[in-house]
């Protein structure tokens, strides 16, 4: 990807973002791992903000108190901040090579809107004062607008590597999870169930929950071809010849909405959430769903 | 020339190409359709499926069938195939007659008539044979042979005639020498065939050319027991058949039009049809012609000239309500000969006047009321004929004695007088032959007619003049003046039997028709006719075609009679109307006894149709066919191998998306039966939304409507079902409580029965909530969508509008609200202005409004996106910023429960004003 089309994908991404309000993403951890961040916790901690003056009781060291305000009433008083913690956030965008499709020329390819989406909520996330990273070694979770970059170049050089190139199908990477941090997967889904399945697990058990979003171009949900036809899979490793392409549609169906129903099966018993988003809909109504299931947590 | 049927071939060898087809057959066979590559991730799921038939590889049968008949046909375009080569040989020289009989028969099909000869004159001209041609119908004159070049430029312009032809004057006309005929007939016999064509066949070969199409003629029309007549004949007679016949005349604007339309049936083997029409009189008078319809031909057209016609005469009797005996009242003889040939009108001369007859008969009137005598005169300045007869009680009164009445041509002596009776001297007197001059010219006079009493005329300078029939004696006794346009005759005799034997003869109806009191119900005879000049007004031509007759001669009456009954019409007697002194005679093609006879061809002469064949090169025919059938080839092999159903399916989503852009039916349930719509609607409170035509606007404002009906459910007792959407122009709107109608810049207009509808449904206590969705209703700066508000609301009946006062009843319906905000905040609202006369309640902050929910509420703040969730119950569209944001979504929220408990309670809250006065009246 060349540095004008990063440009480009940050721009439209910003935009998207914006016509949002900002997200803060409710923690409901209470985790060793707490970042100090923007997140008010309507009660006494750590925090740069101030919360009140309390007088001080037993117990409460000298430092703590502050004598600014002790110093106007015979009382000692005890400044407290706002308890706030930052959450993590790790966004695995599918790098494979499944995710160039694109149905129709007037539509973007998957790894199009995987990334556009990435991008907007990560735009969210860094204005609610998340840290925001990609999953592997790209780009470490850091809070603040500069990170967008490192997240951009991070998901380009996955996604086009001129040497190697990618894989046909794309596995989950759980490389670096933070634990109890929050995680979103976005891929097409169409590489081996039993990965994402053993990727989930592993994210589970390190506390960390989080939304599957499937990427689906039109084309791919309705089967429209017929007649004599090879197909291949992007990278050229898969190919499977039929004479009727139009007989296997039902049966192409049903595989798929299998799949689908595993997926959906899958993120509820670990607690996650799963959306199939079709890349012929709106970008907006995929980020709002994602918005509300990290917000959601549960 | 190698020929195949009517086909010959200019290169036959190629045709052996054909015997390739079957090896073509087995090469195409071998070849199937080639795959297609697709990169398609989802390969992955489709590993190991198997294909469910193991169709061959092979091409279908029909395709292959499509591919060899396109080689066939280019095998065979290019072998040169022509239809109906031209084998016949011109072994025939010498001059050539070409005859045309040129009648109204030929009409029908005259152009093909003109190609057949132009044919013979084109073959003659290559032949190099000099060449006549005779329209038969023409007057006989000198014929000379010339080339062909000099006729074939006038063939364009020959037209029939409408007449028979003359084939006894052109046999002695004919050519000199020998020369070969073609004689190019109408099909219908016509008199002197005979000698003609021994006259022909004495200088050479004749041909003779028929044309199968049948002929039809229509006889006149005859009015006989109250309806018309009408009757067709026909040549050949074979199968059954019908024609429609259509009445034409002017309509009463003037315009011609078809007027009536009868269908005729021919039975099978049937030479003639007859049927009847009846018409009311007013219809009847003004038919100027009848016409088979879709023949253009004179024999299929008939004038109808005053025979149709029936004159409305009132009678008017002196002694209207005497009761006497039958045969001494006065009109009964009038009535006798009248009542057959015309319509009679009986009442007051008030009544009769506004019928506008075309007579009065005032049979034995003395005197009129000045009132009726002005009615009459007006009358009789626009054309009436006034018929006065005289009797006792003119003979008694002082009408016209000293000076001459206006409705009397004559002045009348004192008491008239008596001749030949028992006290008086002399014989009865009789009729002294009409003068020349008087209408009653040429009538023969009976002798049995006598005249015993009659009023005499006063010696008047003008009598002479006015006389227009006198007793042999010279005392007048029919006296005529003009007055206006109309005239006054009076029969010096009384109109029954009394005074005169005249009621009693024939002459009594014929002077009748004469003076066109009545029509007669026959044909004219010669007598009739005689001694008139008919000058033609109307000319026919052979097609039928009506024409202005122009400077024509007229014609003798005598002349014009025997046309009429025996010779028909001729080159100096067109057929037409033709125009005497008062009436209107119409000279047909056809008349009553007209008989069409094919005629008879003897076994000499050849016979041959009318159509001509000509060369047709079929090759460029072939080679489209092949190309074409390849066209479809590409097509078919396209759709085999799936790469067709693409694009088609394109064009399917297309026609779809153009079907979701109609504003008619966007939705699923707007294709529910008016009944099922109807339940639906009114099993439960439904809000519901006009649908705009743009398919985004109409999800909102139903994302909208649904979102605010659960709020509804949540917080209050109204629990409305999902929203309906409301096509303003097919919909009952009386259903719903509430619409919401966002204006959008483009949407159409309602129809007049649509705002009819809205009207009715405001009046009736609905509320329209529109919404222009830019924010600035009220702003002053004219939005696009304030625009077209403007427009859209402008026949709808809206009360006058105001800014909705703070203590409007929809600040306090339900909440307590001062803002109503939607996705935007702009604080104006348009609500019915409250009634000037609004106090401050007693003890309230509020007026006292308690009358009329506001019919319309007008804002733009976009309150459907406000209210809108989407399927999964979450908002769809953000509001404002942040936590401000919520409560502007629930302070929109709030506005919209409080506007359906508006519409649905009215003014209960308003009414609350009262509940101090009324808690104080129920403590008492």
């Amino acid at each position: 990807m060349t540095q004008a089309a990063q440009m480009d994908l940050r721009a439209r991404a910003e935009s998207l973002g914006e016509s949002l309000p900002a997200l803060l993403a409710a923690a409901d951890h209470l985790a060793a791992t707490v970042m100090l961040g923007e997140h008010g916790r309507r009660r006494a901690g750590m925090g740069d903000e101030f919360w009140q003056y309390r007088p001080a009781h037993a117990g409460d060291s000298a430092t703590q108190i502050d004598w600014r305000r002790s110093a106007r009433s015979d009382e000692q008083f005890v400044r407290e901040r706002e308890w706030q913690a930052a959450q993590t956030v790790s966004l695995w965008v599918d790098p494979a090579r499944s995710l160039q499709f694109s149905g129709d020329t007037s539509r973007p390819t998957k790894s199009d809107r995987a990334q556009l989406l990435a991008l907007a909520l990560s735009v969210l996330l860094l204005r609610g004062g998340e840290r925001v990273g990609l999953t592997g070694d790209a780009a470490r979770p850091r809070a603040g607008r500069a990170q967008l970059l490192h997240l951009a170049q991070g998901m380009a050089s996955d996604a086009a590597s001129p040497d190697y190139g990618p894989a046909d199908y794309g596995t989950p990477d759980v490389a670096n999870l933070t634990s109890h941090s929050r995680a979103v997967f976005i891929s097409d889904f169409f590489g081996n169930l039993e990965d994402v399945e053993t990727a989930l697990a592993m994210a589970s058990d390190r506390g960390v929950r989080g939304a599957l979003v499937q990427i689906l171009d039109p084309a791919e949900e309705d089967f429209p071809f017929d007649g004599r036809t090879i197909f291949e899979s992007m990278g050229g490793s898969l190919r499977h010849e039929t004479l009727r392409a139009g007989d296997l549609r039902t049966r192409y169906l049903d595989r798929l909405a299998e799949r689908k129903a595993r997926l959906e099966t899958l993120a509820r018993a670990s607690g996650w959430h799963y959306l199939c988003h079709h890349t012929g809909q709106s970008a907006q109504s995929a980020l709002l769903w994602l918005f509300t299931a990290l917000e959601r947590g549960r | 020339m190698f020929m195949i049927g009517p086909v010959g071939f200019t290169a036959p060898l190629l045709l052996l190409g054909l015997i390739a087809l079957p090896i073509l057959w087995l090469l195409l066979r071998a070849v199937p359709p080639a795959p297609i590559r697709r990169r398609f991730p989802g390969v992955a799921l489709l590993l190991g499926l198997k294909d469910d038939k193991a169709e061959t590889d092979k091409t279908p049968w029909w395709l292959l069938l499509l591919r060899m008949a396109a080689i066939a046909a280019a095998i065979i375009g290019f072998a040169g195939p022509i239809l109906n080569p031209d084998t016949r040989d011109q072994a025939e020289t010498g001059p050539l007659l070409v005859l045309m009989d040129a009648s109204w028969a030929d009409a029908r099909d005259w152009p093909r008539r003109i190609d057949r000869a132009t044919a013979l004159i084109d073959e003659a001209g290559r032949a190099g044979r000099p060449v006549a041609l005779i329209r038969l119908t023409d007057t006989p004159a000198d014929v000379v042979f010339q080339a062909a070049g000099a006729l074939q430029p006038l063939m364009a312009g020959i037209t029939p005639h409408a007449w028979t032809p003359d084939f006894a004057g052109w046999a002695k006309s004919l050519p000199t020498g020998d020369f070969a005929t073609y004689w190019l007939s109408d099909g219908v016999d016509h008199p002197a065939r005979a000698d003609l064509l021994a006259a022909l066949q004495s200088r050479g070969s004749v041909t003779a050319f028929e044309s199968p199409r049948p002929v039809i003629a229509l006889r006149p029309a005859q009015f006989k027991d109250g309806v018309i007549q009408l009757s067709a004949t026909r040549l050949p007679a074979n199968d059954a058949a019908t024609v429609e016949i259509s009445a034409r005349g002017l309509d009463p604007a003037g315009i011609e039009r078809e007027l009536a339309r009868i269908p005729l049936t021919f039975a099978a083997g049937g030479a003639d049809a007859e049927t009847a029409l009846s018409l009311p009189p007013e219809l009847r008078n003004r038919v100027s012609r009848f016409e088979i319809a879709g023949i253009r031909s004179a024999a299929a057209v008939t004038l109808t000239d005053d025979s149709l016609k029936r004159r409305k005469v009132a009678l008017i009797s002196g002694s209207g309500g005497a009761e006497g005996l039958q045969l001494l009242s006065p009109t009964h003889y009038l009535r006798q000969a009248l009542e057959p040939v015309a319509e009679l009108i009986d009442g007051s001369i008030a009544d009769v006047v506004l019928a506008n007859p075309d007579v009065i008969v005032l049979a034995d009137v003395a005197t009129l009321s000045p009132d009726e005598n002005d009615t009459i005169l007006d009358w009789l300045d626009k054309g009436g004929l006034l018929l006065r007869f005289a009797g006792p009680r003119l003979a008694a009164s002082d009408v016209s004695r000293d000076t001459e009445d206006d409705l009397m041509p004559v002045r009348l002596r004192i008491g008239g007088r008596n001749v030949g009776g028992a006290m008086s001297w002399g014989e009865p007197k009789s009729l002294a032959p009409f003068a020349e001059g008087s209408p009653f010219y040429g009538l023969p006079i009976a002798d049995d007619v006598t005249v015993t009493a009659q009023v005499l005329a006063q010696p008047d300078p003008d009598l002479a003049n006015r006389t227009i029939a006198a007793l042999a004696d010279g005392t007048p006794l029919v006296t005529r003046k003009t007055v206006g346009q109309g005239q006054v005759v009076l029969f010096h005799v009384t109109a029954n039997a009394e005074w005169s034997s005249l009621p009693l003869s024939g002459l009594f109806v014929q002077m009748l028709e004469r003076l066109a009191v009545s029509t007669r119900p026959t044909a004219p005879d010669a007598a009739d006719l005689a001694g008139q000049t008919w000058v033609p007004q109307v000319a026919m031509d052979a097609f039928g075609t009506l024409g202005d007759a122009g400077e024509m001669a007229g014609v003798d009456g005598a002349n014009l009679a025997a046309a009429l009954s025996q010779t028909g019409p001729s080159a100096t007697m067109p057929p037409g109307l033709y125009a005497g002194d008062d009436r209107r005679i119409a000279l047909n093609v056809i008349n009553a006894e007209t008989q069409l006879a094919a005629p008879a061809w003897p076994a000499t002469v050849a016979r041959e149709g009318l159509d001509v064949q000509t060369e047709q090169a079929l090759k460029g025919t072939a080679l489209t066919t092949a190309l074409s059938l390849l066209l479809i080839d590409v097509l078919a092999a396209l759709a085999l191998s799936g790469r067709l159903l693409g694009s088609l399916r394109n064009a399917a989503v297309l026609a779809v998306a153009l079907l979701m852009l109609a504003p008619t039916q966007p939705h699923a349930q707007e294709t529910l039966p008016d009944d099922l719509r109807a339940i639906e609607a009114t099993n439960a409170v439904r809000l519901g939304y006009v649908i705009t035509g743009d398919a985004r606007v109409d999800e909102v404002s139903r994302a909208g409507l649904r979102g605010l009906g659960q709020r509804l459910f949540e917080r209050t007792t109204i629990e409305p079902e999902d929203p309906l959407s409301v096509n303003l122009e097919t919909d009952e709107l009386l259903f719903f409580p509430f619409l919401y109608w966002p204006i959008t810049t483009d949407q159409p207009g309602p129809s007049a029965a649509a705002y009819a509808k809205l009207n009715r449904y405001l009046r009736t206590g609905g509320m329209i909530l529109f919404d222009t969705r830019d924010g600035d209703v009220a702003g002053g700066a004219q939005t696009p969508q304030s625009r077209k508000l403007q427009l859209l609301a402008a026949p709808l009946d809206i009360p006058p509008l105001e800014i909705l006062p703070e203590d409007h009843v929809l600040t306090r319906s339900f909440y307590l609200l001062q803002d109503f905000p939607g996705r935007y905040t702009n604080r104006n609202l348009w609500v019915e202005a409250a009634p000037p006369n609004a106090e401050l309640a007693e003890g309230m902050p509020f007026r006292n409004l308690n009358d009329g929910v506001t019919p319309i509420v007008l804002g733009g703040n976009d309150w459907a996106a406000a209210w809108a969730l989407n399927d999964n119950g979450t908002e769809m569209f953000p509001i404002g910023r942040g936590y401000a944001g919520e409560r502007q979504r629930e302070i929109a929220t709030r506005f919209g429960i409080n506007l359906i408990m508006h519409v649905l309670t009215g003014n209960y809250k308003s009414d609350q004003v009262h509940v101090p006065a009324l808690l104080e009246r129920l403590g008492q």
